[in-house]
C-alpha cells in the first residue's frame, strides 16, 4: 500500500481522535470544577460524594471503566453507543484527576484574598467567580495541560471498543498490510504533534490568564 | 436482553480465576517497575551528560515517549519487533513497554531528586576527589532518594493501572481474563465489576503505603548525620 493512501486512512482516523477529544474535554473540565469545589466545600455530604468519586475513578483503570460503561450499563437498560461511552469514561477519568489540580488550585490562593474579599462585603459567589478563581486558574493551567495530554493519548483506549480512531486505524492497516514500521511509526508521530499543538495552545492560555497578575502587588 | 442482578454463584466462580490473573498483573508491574527505575535512571543521568547532543536527545526521547499512547507503544513493540528479528512473548513485550515508557516519567522524577541534592554536596565531592561513580552512588542519590521515592511510587501505582492495556496484546491479564470469562457466559456485570473492585483494592493499599513513605521521607529539612 502506498504511503499515501496509508496517510488518509491515518489522517481520517486523527479526526475521530481529535472530535473524542473535544467531546471529551468540556465533560472532564465540569467535572474536575464540580468535584474539586465539593471536595472544599463546607458540606460533609458533598465532600464525601466528591471523594467517593475521585478516588473510585482514580483508583481503578482507566480502559476498565471503559468496558464496564460500554459493556455492563447495557445491562441496566441503557444502551450505548461506542462514542458516548468512550466520550463518558474518558471525561469522568480525566475529570476525577482534574478535581484534584482544582482543589489544590483553590487552596493555594493566599487566604488574605478570601478575608479582604469578605472584608469588602463580596458575596460567597462573587468571592469565589470574582476574586478566588481567576487567580487560581493560573496555576491549575500547567497541570490542566499535562491532563489534557493525557487526554489525548486516553483516547487511543476506545479504539478496543471498536471506535475507528487513529491506534483503530492504525492496527487494522498493520494487519491488513504488514508495513508496520511506518504505520505505527507515524501513528506515535501523530499522536507527538498533537500532544505539542495542545501544549502551545495551553501555553498561550496561561499566558493570558496571568495577564495583570503582577498588578497591585499580587503574586 | 440479560436481566440485570449480581450472580453470587457465577462471581465466585470467576473470582479464583481472576486473582490467578493478578499474579499476571502483578508480575507485569513488577518487572515493568524495575525496568522502569534503570531506565529512568539512565535518561536523567543522559540528561544531565555535558555534551549538549546526549542531554537533549534524551530530552526529546523522555518528551516523546510520555506525550504518545501507552496502547500505541505497545502495539509497536508487538507488531515491529518481530520485523527486526525479536520474537518476544506478550508478557516480555509488555513489560518492555511499560518499563520504557515509565521509564520516560521517572527519568522527571530523577532528574528533579537530583537536582535538588545542594550544591554543597558536588563540591564537597570534587574535593574529597570521588570519581563521578562514586559521587552519584555514595553522596548523591542516598540524598536524593527521600524526595524521589513517594513520586516514584505514583508512577508504578499510575502503571500498575495501566496494565489492563497489556490484555490488546493477549496477555492473559484480569481484565483480559474477565472479558473471556464475560463473553463466554454472555455475563460481563461480575467479572468486570470484581476487576474493578481488586484494582481499586490494590491500589488504595499502595497509595496509603506511598503517603507512608511520603511522611517517613519528608521532601525538604532533611539534616545529614
Amino acid at each position: 500500500m502506498p504511503v499515501t493512501e496509508i496517510l488518509t486512512a491515518l489522517v481520517g482516523g486523527a479526526v475521530i481522535t481529535m472530535k473524542i477529544v473535544v467531546m471529551a474535554l468540556p465533560l472532564a473540565t465540569l467535572m474536575a470544577f464540580t468535584a474539586g469545589l465539593m471536595r472544599i466545600s463546607e458540606h460533609r455530604s458533598l465532600r464525601w460524594l466528591a471523594v467517593i468519586y475521585v478516588e473510585f475513578f482514580r483508583g481503578t483503570s482507566a480502559l476498565i471503566q471503559l468496558y464496564w460503561i460500554y459493556f455492563v450499563l447495557p445491562l441496566f437498560g441503557l444502551s450505548i453507543d461506542a462514542v458516548t461511552a468512550g466520550v463518558a469514561a474518558l471525561g469522568l477519568n480525566i475529570g476525577a484527576y482534574g478535581s484534584e489540580v482544582v482543589r489544590g488550585g483553590l487552596l493555594s490562593v493566599d487566604k488574605g484574598q478570601t478575608e479582604a474579599a469578605i472584608a469588602l462585603n463580596f458575596t460567597p459567589r462573587q468571592r469565589l467567580w470574582r476574586i478566588i478563581l481567576p487567580q487560581a486558574l493560573v496555576g491549575m493551567m500547567p497541570p490542566f495541560g499535562n491532563l489534557a495530554i493525557e487526554l489525548v493519548k486516553a483516547t487511543s483506549l476506545v479504539s478496543l471498543i471498536t471506535i475507528a480512531d487513529l491506534t483503530y486505524r492504525a492496527k487494522s492497516l498493520a494487519d491488513m498490510t504488514l508495513q508496520v514500521e511506518q504505520i505505527f511509526g507515524l501513528v506515535l508521530v501523530f499522536y507527538f504533534l498533537m500532544a505539542q499543538a495542545l501544549t502551545l495552545g495551553i501555553r498561550a492560555l496561561e499566558k493570558r490568564l496571568g495577564k495583570g497578575m503582577q498588578r497591585g502587588g499580587l503574586s | 436482553m440479560i436481566e440485570f442482578n449480581w450472580d453470587w454463584a457465577f462471581a465466585w466462580e470467576v473470582l479464583p480465576l481472576l486473582l490467578d490473573a493478578c499474579l499476571v498483573t502483578l508480575q507485569a508491574t513488577l518487572f515493568g517497575s524495575i525496568l522502569a527505575v534503570v531506565t529512568g535512571l539512565i535518561l536523567a543521568l543522559l540528561r544531565r551528560s555535558q555534551s549538549k547532543a546526549v542531554a537533549y536527545s534524551a530530552y526529546w526521547w523522555m518528551e516523546f515517549i510520555r506525550s504518545t499512547p501507552l496502547l500505541v507503544q505497545i502495539y509497536f513493540l508487538y507488531y515491529v519487533a518481530p520485523e527486526w528479528g525479536l520474537n518476544m512473548s506478550p508478557m516480555v513485550t509488555g513489560v518492555i513497554a511499560l518499563g520504557l515508557h515509565y521509564g520516560a516519567y521517572l527519568s522527571e522524577v530523577f532528574r528533579s531528586g537530583i537536582d535538588g541534592v545542594g550544591k554543597g554536596q558536588w563540591e564537597a565531592s570534587i574535593a574529597l576527589n570521588l570519581s563521578p561513580y562514586r559521587t552519584y552512588r555514595d553522596v548523591i542519590l542516598p540524598q536524593a532518594l527521600r524526595s524521589m521515592i513517594p513520586a516514584s511510587g505514583n508512577y508504578i501505582i499510575a502503571m500498575f493501572k495501566e496494565t489492563p492495556q497489556l490484555s490488546a496484546i493477549t496477555l492473559l491479564e484480569m481484565l483480559q481474563l474477565a472479558k473471556i470469562m464475560g463473553s463466554e457466559n454472555f455475563r460481563y456485570l461480575e467479572p468486570f465489576t470484581l476487576v474493578g473492585l481488586i484494582y481499586l483494592a490494590l491500589s488504595l493499599v499502595a497509595s496509603t503505603a506511598v503517603r507512608q513513605a511520603e511522611r517517613r521521607f519528608p521532601k525538604e529539612g532533611f539534616t545529614l548525620s
